[in-house]
This record gives structure tokens, C-alpha cells and sequence, in this order.
């Protein structure tokens, strides 16, 4: 009897039935357009979830080769190069060294993966650096997108009501901008040491 | 032509490129007349996925009219107006045969986890994407379709990517009538898969974000239910007590790899790089749902670990369910259900942008500015 009290008492006893009143499919399908027509699994495109005979359009058993214009990195988890693939950026520099590099690892290895990471920091620098040597050098300022903050409200859209992701934005500046600063402030102390170099010859 | 350029982690720029040419006999080109950016093409920007080059374009999300096709195409012609979906497939491999279009094994080199997506770094198999003026799109006979003459073009766009995944998230989770539904994430995918819950007879349907604006647009648009989880200590708990301390039966992570909400996530996550992504939302998810329940999972990850609640997942007996979405296969019910007026996709959208300015675009969707949900890339002339 003690026990039947304490259940009672509970403010939601964990029974068989669930106690949460829910709208009638009645008031539901009147309240939200379309509700339960695709109620039936079998009018859901995607159940099940292999449709073996499914029409692709493909009238191939197996697609014609896309030439290679270079050798082709692939994971050495695929037999050969597929069939078709993309061409977009061939590797090519320091970074291209490390990205093939890293597929001599298989997908299930983290070097293949970290590699890449590391490769895409890499690559971003050569370009960044190449880029001064040309009539369009990166500009950090206009590739951020930083100039929409004041047409786009970015203190109204940031404060004023609870964001969760407040709490970190403040690191972005850091993460892009903090290479450019350390590289100039490099860039500074080899011009001086050189200036040095030289008037001391003098 | 010109094209968005990636340039390195948060820096993009538009460029001056070669028109794309065919380089295999059921290659089209296609003219680009609207596109978009997805929320995961932040995960790109933010330079979080492996083997993101330098020079590549990113859209996967887009569509336009034919301007050239190669020699064995013959569904499409010069001129015809086509929805391209994200996935790039070849339609013969043993994954394509039985509809697993987004798993396919004969479009990407560089990764058998993953099969091909426009403009999606090279782990997806380095194909230049949308967010330009022309594109090249494989299998040209398999992946675009005419756009049907009755439809809207910011209806067909969001039909390449964000609603059919959205509507196929709602079919992971095996709804059966008057199931509570959980939606983590009020983006785009988040507001279609709540939509869709109902769709599939879901009794109640709850959407949790932290930005209110969204909140507000999940509420009118997709009638949920919603929570702001940046209000309450935690989250789980209060999803808890508003399911008889039971959990959900069916709770859908739209998030992905960027997910607010733990600052170490976060931190190690999305701005040091050295997870997948930042898997609080599904970790919420598996928390949230109940013992025996279901979590389907739509937001994109990185291939790298993630630090993943797995021993609850199994402890609670979940039913885990996921992929990419195989997006061509959703067409022809979504296609009814925007004639019936059920579905009206681009309700969502907030922001056209021309392609010029698509750094600003990228910032102001990266950062959450001016209430934007969905931003459209619109051709420059218009």
C-alpha cells in the first residue's frame, strides 16, 4: 500500500502507457497540412532502405573511363582509380608532397586523415604566399566577408537574445588573423635584422 | 567564367576560371542560374574537412540550364532546364543498383567511405562545385532531371539538397503514428525534417536550437514545438521531463560537425580541428532519445574520430540510422507533395546574393547574421 502511495504521488510514475496527452490524428491532420500521408512505409521513397533493381537512368554496366590527366591520387582501399572523378587543384608543392604522402595510408588510419589536415594548412600558406607575387594578393579583410558585419547587424544579431556560439566566435579572429599578425611581425624583425646586417658592413 | 575560390580556412574569393570542359562522354555542362550555400559548406570554410585545396569551388547545391553535353548523353539536351542533385553517381555500381546513390563506388578515387558530392574537397572526389557561373556535371544521364515547368527554381534548388535530406532524416527514424520526434537543429535540414515528421505521422514534433529566430521559424513553418537549449542548464534533463522522463522515440541530429552548445567540443572540434566535428548534438541526441529508441543523423561530419557517447547508445539498445542522402530518389513523392501544398521549400529563404559577393554571404551564414536561414547565390546579372 506504501508503495502504491508513492506512485501516485510521483508526478510522472513510470508506467506501461505513456501520460502525456497527445492531439487526436483528427485535430492534427486539421492543424498541419499533410499530416500523416506518408503514415505508410511504403510511400516513403527511401523504405526500404535497398531497392535492388532500382531505375538509375545508367545505360552502362560499367561507365567508360575518364582519362587521366596526372596520376590520379586514390585511397588504397579502392582497387583502381574510379571510373570517373574530379580534376578540380592536381596537388602540386609541399602540400601536394604531403597529400600523397598521406594516401599510402588507408582511410582507417588517422595519419591519412591528420596528413591531409596538415596539408591543407600547408597549402593555404603557399598560395597566401605566391599571391603576393601577383596583381591579386590575398586580402584577408575582403576574403573573410568581415566588411558584411555592419550591413548584416552583427552586434544586433549577436547580442540581445541567449546564443550559445557567442561564447567562441571571439577565437576566429585569433585563428585567421593570428598567423597574418605572427607573419608580419616575422617579416618585420628579418627586414631589420637585415638592415642591421648592413649597416654594421657600413 | 567567374567562380568562388576557396583560399584557405574562413577566406574565400571570386575568380576568373576556365569554363569547365567534358572530359568524360556523359559529362554536361551547366550554366549555373541559382544556387545556394549549405550549412555544411562550413564545414569546408572552415576549413574542417581533410583535403580542402586551395582554387576549389564549393556549391553542391544548384541548378541551371545545359550548355553542353558529351557524346553518349541522351536524356538532356542544349538548353534544357535541370535541378542537379548533390550527389554525384554513376547508376551501375552494386550500391547504386539498390538506390544507395550517395554511396556510390565508381565516382570518388580519393575515399571508399564517401561516395562523390559536388564541390565537397577531395575526400568527396574533387569535383568543382556550383557556386559559379558553370559547372561540369558527371553521369549527366543519371543525376539531373528537367526541372518539371510548374515548379518554382528556389523550390527546385533547395529540391538538390536540403529538403529531400531533411525528408530523408525523418524517414530514418522509422516514425510510426504519434511518435515524439526530436529535431536538434533549426537550419534548413532541421525545418525540413520536422515538416516531414508530421508528414509520417509523428504526434508530436519538438525543434531545439539556440538561436530564436530559428526557433520562431520552426514554430511557424514546421508547427513544432520548440526549446532554446542555451536557456536551460541542461537540455537532456528538461527533454526529459517533457517526455514522462522517458526520452523521445525518435530523435533526428541536423547539426553536424559544427554543433554549439560545449565549449571544449567546440574548441577541439571546429577551431583546432582535431576531431570530426563537434558531436554535442548527437550525443544530445542519443541522451535525449529513450531506451530502445531511434536516432537518425543528417548532419554532415568529418571523416576524422569524434568524440561520440557510444557505450549509452549501446547501453539504451538504440536503433543508430544514417547516410547521405540519396537525394534523386526523394524527388518524385516530394515532388507531389509540393503540388498538394504540403511542402513549400523556399519559404526558408532569407538572403539572395549575388555570386560577387559571396565572401559576405559565406560571413554573415557562418556567423548567424541578419536572422539568415537560407542564403541563395543568384547569377550576377541578376
Amino acid at each position: 500500500m506504501k508503495g502504491k502511495a508513492i506512485m501516485t504521488e510521483a508526478p510522472t510514475p513510470y508506467i506501461a502507457e505513456k501520460r502525456t496527452p497527445m492531439e487526436s490524428p483528427e485535430t492534427l491532420r486539421a492543424r498541419i497540412p499533410g499530416w500523416g500521408v506518408d503514415l505508410d512505409p511504403a510511400d516513403r521513397p527511401s523504405f526500404p532502405r535497398e531497392q535492388p533493381g532500382i531505375q538509375t537512368g545508367a545505360h552502362w554496366d560499367f561507365p567508360e573511363r575518364q582519362p587521366e590527366s596526372w596520376p590520379r591520387e586514390k585511397s588504397i582501399e579502392h582497387a583502381f582509380v574510379t571510373p570517373v572523378f574530379g580534376t578540380s587543384t592536381p596537388p602540386a608543392g609541399v602540400s601536394g608532397a604531403i597529400r600523397k604522402y598521406a594516401y599510402k595510408y588507408s582511410e582507417g588510419r588517422a595519419a591519412h586523415w591528420l596528413l591531409l589536415i596538415a596539408a591543407d594548412r600547408v597549402n593555404a600558406w603557399e598560395h597566401h604566399l605566391r599571391s603576393f607575387a601577383t596583381l591579386s594578393p590575398d586580402n584577408p579583410v575582403t576574403e573573410t566577408g568581415v566588411l558584411s558585419e555592419p550591413a548584416r547587424h552583427g552586434l544586433r544579431s549577436r547580442f540581445g537574445s541567449k546564443r550559445a556560439d557567442v561564447n567562441h566566435q571571439w577565437i576566429d579572429p585569433i585563428v585567421v588573423g593570428g598567423p597574418w599578425v605572427l607573419a608580419g611581425l616575422g617579416a618585420v624583425a628579418a627586414v631589420r635584422a637585415v638592415a642591421r646586417r648592413v649597416a654594421g658592413r657600413t | 567564367m567567374r567562380a568562388m575560390v576557396y583560399r584557405g580556412p574562413y577566406k574565400i574569393r571570386v575568380e576568373e576560371k576556365d569554363i569547365p570542359r567534358i572530359e568524360h562522354p556523359n559529362d554536361a555542362i551547366v550554366r549555373v542560374t541559382t544556387g545556394a550555400i549549405c550549412g555544411s559548406d562550413l564545414h569546408l570554410y572552415h576549413g574542417m574537412m581533410p583535403d580542402t585545396r586551395v582554387g576549389m569551388t564549393f556549391g553542391h547545391e544548384f541548378v541551371g540550364v545545359v550548355h553542353e553535353v558529351g557524346l553518349s548523353v541522351q536524356n538532356l539536351a542544349v538548353g534544357d532546364r535541370v535541378m542537379v542533385p548533390f550527389n554525384v553517381y554513376c547508376g551501375s555500381c552494386w550500391f547504386c543498383s539498390r538506390g544507395l546513390f550517395s554511396n556510390c563506388h565508381n565516382v570518388n578515387p580519393n575515399a571508399t567511405a564517401v561516395g562523390g558530392i559536388y564541390g565537397y574537397s577531395h575526400t568527396c572526389g574533387g569535383y568543382d562545385g556550383g557556386q559559379a557561373e558553370f559547372v561540369r556535371v558527371p553521369f549527366a544521364d543519371v543525376g539531373p532531371s528537367k526541372i518539371p515547368d510548374w515548379m518554382d527554381e528556389e523550390d527546385a534548388v533547395l529540391l538538390t539538397d536540403a529538403l529531400p535530406t531533411g525528408y530523408f532524416g525523418a524517414q530514418l527514424g522509422d516514425i510510426v503514428e504519434g511518435d515524439t520526434v526530436v529535431v536538434f537543429g533549426a537550419g534548413p535540414v532541421g525545418l525540413f525534417a520536422a515538416k516531414s515528421a508530421w508528414l509520417m505521422g509523428a504526434g508530436r514534433v519538438i525543434v531545439i536550437d539556440h538561436l530564436e529566430y530559428r526557433l520562431e521559424k520552426a514554430r511557424s513553418f514546421a508547427h513544432a514545438e520548440t526549446y532554446n537549449f542555451a536557456e536551460y542548464d541542461d537540455i537532456v534533463v528538461h527533454l526529459k521531463k517533457a517526455t514522462d522522463y522517458l526520452g523521445a522515440d525518435v530523435v533526428i541530429d541536423a547539426v553536424g560537425a559544427e554543433a554549439d552548445g560545449n565549449f571544449l567540443q567546440q574548441v577541439t572540434g571546429t577551431k583546432m580541428k582535431l576531431q570530426g566535428g563537434s558531436a554535442v548534438a548527437l550525443n544530445w541526441a542519443i541522451d535525449s532519445v529513450r531506451k530502445g529508441g531511434t536516432v537518425s543523423v543528417v548532419g554532415a561530419y568529418g571523416p576524422i574520430f569524434s568524440a561520440v557517447k557510444f557505450g549509452d547508445a549501446v547501453n539504451k539498445g538504440l536503433t543508430l540510422r544514417m547516410n547521405q542522402c540519396p537525394v534523386k530518389r526523394q524527388w518524385p513523392r516530394l515532388f507531389e507533395h509540393i503540388r498538394n501544398g504540403y511542402l513549400k521549400p523556399s519559404d526558408i529563404v532569407t538572403h539572395r546574393i549575388p555570386l560577387e559577393h559571396i565572401a559576405e554571404g559565406y560571413h554573415m551564414f557562418s556567423a548567424k547574421l541578419d536572422d539568415c536561414i537560407k542564403p541563395l547565390i543568384v547569377s550576377s546579372a541578376s
